[in-house]
């Protein structure tokens, strides 16, 4: 087979396995602007015969669904930047201030990644309801504002920083904060870009957490209120795709806008995200 | 001058990591370790209403569940789930990953975007989606099927067909992601590897089995890893899709837990099949460690 064959046959193979990868995304959009019962139709349409906003606008005024999307707004938004603060103070002082035990206190928190948040989540529930915050936004953000996958992330990269830098710094008399706030900051925002991508997807995308928690359906994060209601209108397809669309449109836009710097997060760290 | 600024430095330290160490003490270790002690205990609804009535119970709640129906099919479905669905993803994503990569491939970033897109998207959401996909008389997959000649079948409605369309669900939804690792771990293989190889006249195929195939092993063994960890925890797919039917064939160990745990409000049962579940993940890890030991290549 000459090399000419070779690419067109990849190029085939690629395609096919990326038609397959999008078929039930391009038919979730598809099936949300369909009419009434189009979504039951065989064999399977992609298209909408007569395109209809009607699910959305079924979505938005009768069952209120802005109310859950704000919901998650605010707390993805709020979740985010105040975890990226939290982990990035925490990530600089492990990799460059010097105080006895650092290293074994890193080590101890790294094997602590080993175990799965769920082993925690009953007694975790317990404890916030003893500190009363169930069912509130705060119970749910609460447990994400650290991460120690997201103090590793950003050690990593601090290394890298110059001791030099901090030292002369220091020689000139600046403080510690100020140091960590004017020159490590700006230094290592491309790690902490990478980090608010990861928070904001991963935090919006979260069930179980929010589903333990809430217990108000006007508190519902939108993956909860859509599990709600994928349970009570099992009949209305094109509802429920409309649904899922708004819940995912999100996070596609956010990925594609950052898309690189997530992809350099994996690599880099090459763990969960 | 000098023991001055480490003091400095050694107070800066702790006031920078005060919050983290905090929150993660708090909601993170703390729980694990109340865990446990609730394990032990006979803690219920009850419990909830006044603490007062809670007993210490010993190893009864691991005893009662290890002798239960109830864990053991929680456990096989899970193990199920793992063990079709983690080699079957990461095949496909090592597959995707060499051939995206190829010295050929045009356009990688738009494949790669294409390959990478359900990972970003909701679980919740996507979930609703199969959930359409799977209907056995206007799904797309049983259209497919029949393109293909092959009769029609009841993904969610049969007990037979659940757990693997649960695990088709989840291949689709995970593999771009294992993918770009594969992707990152390709690049730093050195270019010479497999100039050498053509030298020695070896065809693309034989390059792949001989250079690129070692040249990963740390990195399969990282991918298969946080894949297996990442699957035993397999919770929103059953509970949105098949609410663990039919006939429990879709119940794995997360969802058994929650249902003990908040629908019957039986925490400490529900805290021994929580660690039980720890203890497997944790056996799991340490048996393949143990494998890439005994294996240097």
């Amino acid at each position: 087979m000459n090399k000419r064959m070779q690419t067109v046959l990849l190029h085939v193979v690629l395609t096919v396995i990326g038609l397959v990868t999008i078929a039930p995304l391009a038919w979730m959009v598809g099936a949300s602007f369909m009419p009434v019962g189009e979504a039951a139709s065989y064999p399977p349409r992609f298209i909408p015969s007569r395109p209809t906003l009607e699910h959305y606008i079924a979505l938005f005024t009768r069952l209120d669904i802005a109310r859950n999307f704000m919901n998650s707004a605010f707390i993805t938004i709020t979740a985010t930047m105040i975890s990226v603060l939290v982990n990035a103070m925490a990530g600089y002082a492990f990799a460059k201030l010097r105080f006895g035990g650092r290293d074994r206190l890193f080590k101890f928190l790294l094997a602590g990644m080993m175990i799965p948040a769920q082993v925690g989540m009953l007694p975790l529930f317990l404890l916030l309801k003893n500190l009363g915050l169930v069912n509130t936004y705060m119970g749910i953000m609460i447990p994400s504002f650290a991460s120690i996958f997201a103090i590793f992330l950003v050690r990593q990269y601090v290394l890298s920083v110059p001791d030099e830098l901090l030292d002369a710094a220091r020689m000139d008399g600046a403080g510690e904060f100020r140091i960590f706030w004017t020159i490590v900051l700006p230094i290592v925002r491309p790690i902490l870009v990478t980090l608010a991508a990861f928070t904001f997807i991963s935090t919006w995308n979260d069930f179980m957490w929010p589903l333990i928690i809430l217990s108000d359906e006007s508190k519902y994060t939108l993956p909860v209120a859509l599990a709600n209601l994928a349970g009570e209108h099992v009949q209305d397809t094109e509802l429920m795709m409309a649904g899922a669309m708004v819940t995912i449109a999100p996070v596609m836009i956010v990925f594609l806008f950052f898309q690189r710097v997530y992809y350099q997060g994996i690599m880099a760290g090459g763990v969960k995200g | 001058m000098r023991s001055h600024l480490e003091k400095r430095q050694r107070r800066a330290a702790w006031l920078f990591l005060a919050p983290a160490l905090t929150l993660i003490g708090v909601f993170f270790f703390l729980p694990i370790v109340i865990g446990f002690a609730l394990s032990l205990t006979d803690f219920d609804i009850y419990a909830i209403g006044s603490i007062d009535t809670v007993r210490f119970v010993g190893a009864d709640n691991y005893q009662s569940t290890l002798g239960s129906g109830e864990f053991w099919n929680a456990f096989r479905n899970t193990a199920y789930f793992v063990f079709l669905g983690g080699p079957l993803s990461v095949i496909v994503s090592l597959a995707g990953a060499i051939l995206v990569s190829g010295r050929l491939a045009r356009f990688k970033e738009i494949f790669r975007t294409l390959y990478f897109a359900p990972v970003i998207t909701t679980l919740v959401a996507v979930a609703v989606v199969w959930r359409s996909l799977y209907h056995p008389r206007y799904g797309l997959m049983n259209y497919a099927l029949a393109k293909l000649g092959i009769p029609a079948i009841d993904w969610l409605g049969d007990p037979v067909w659940a757990m693997p369309a649960i695990v088709l669900m989840a291949v689709w939804k995970t593999f771009g992601y294992n993918m770009l690792i594969f992707v990152a771990g390709l690049i730093s293989i050195p270019e010479e590897l497999y100039e050498a190889a053509e030298v020695d006249g070896a065809s693309a195929w034989q390059r792949v089995l001989h250079v690129t195939l070692p040249s990963l092993a740390p990195t399969f063994l990282f991918v298969s890893l946080i894949t297996l960890i990442g699957y035993f925890q397999v919770f929103a797919e059953p509970y949105v899709m098949t609410q663990g039917g039919p006939v429990r064939s879709t119940v794995t160990l997360m969802l058994l837990m929650y249902e003990e745990g908040f629908r019957w409000w039986r925490m400490g049962n529900a805290s021994a099949i929580a660690f039980l579940l720890f203890v497997i993940t944790l056996v799991g890890t340490m048996i393949q460690l143990k494998l890439r030991k005994a294996d240097p290549a």
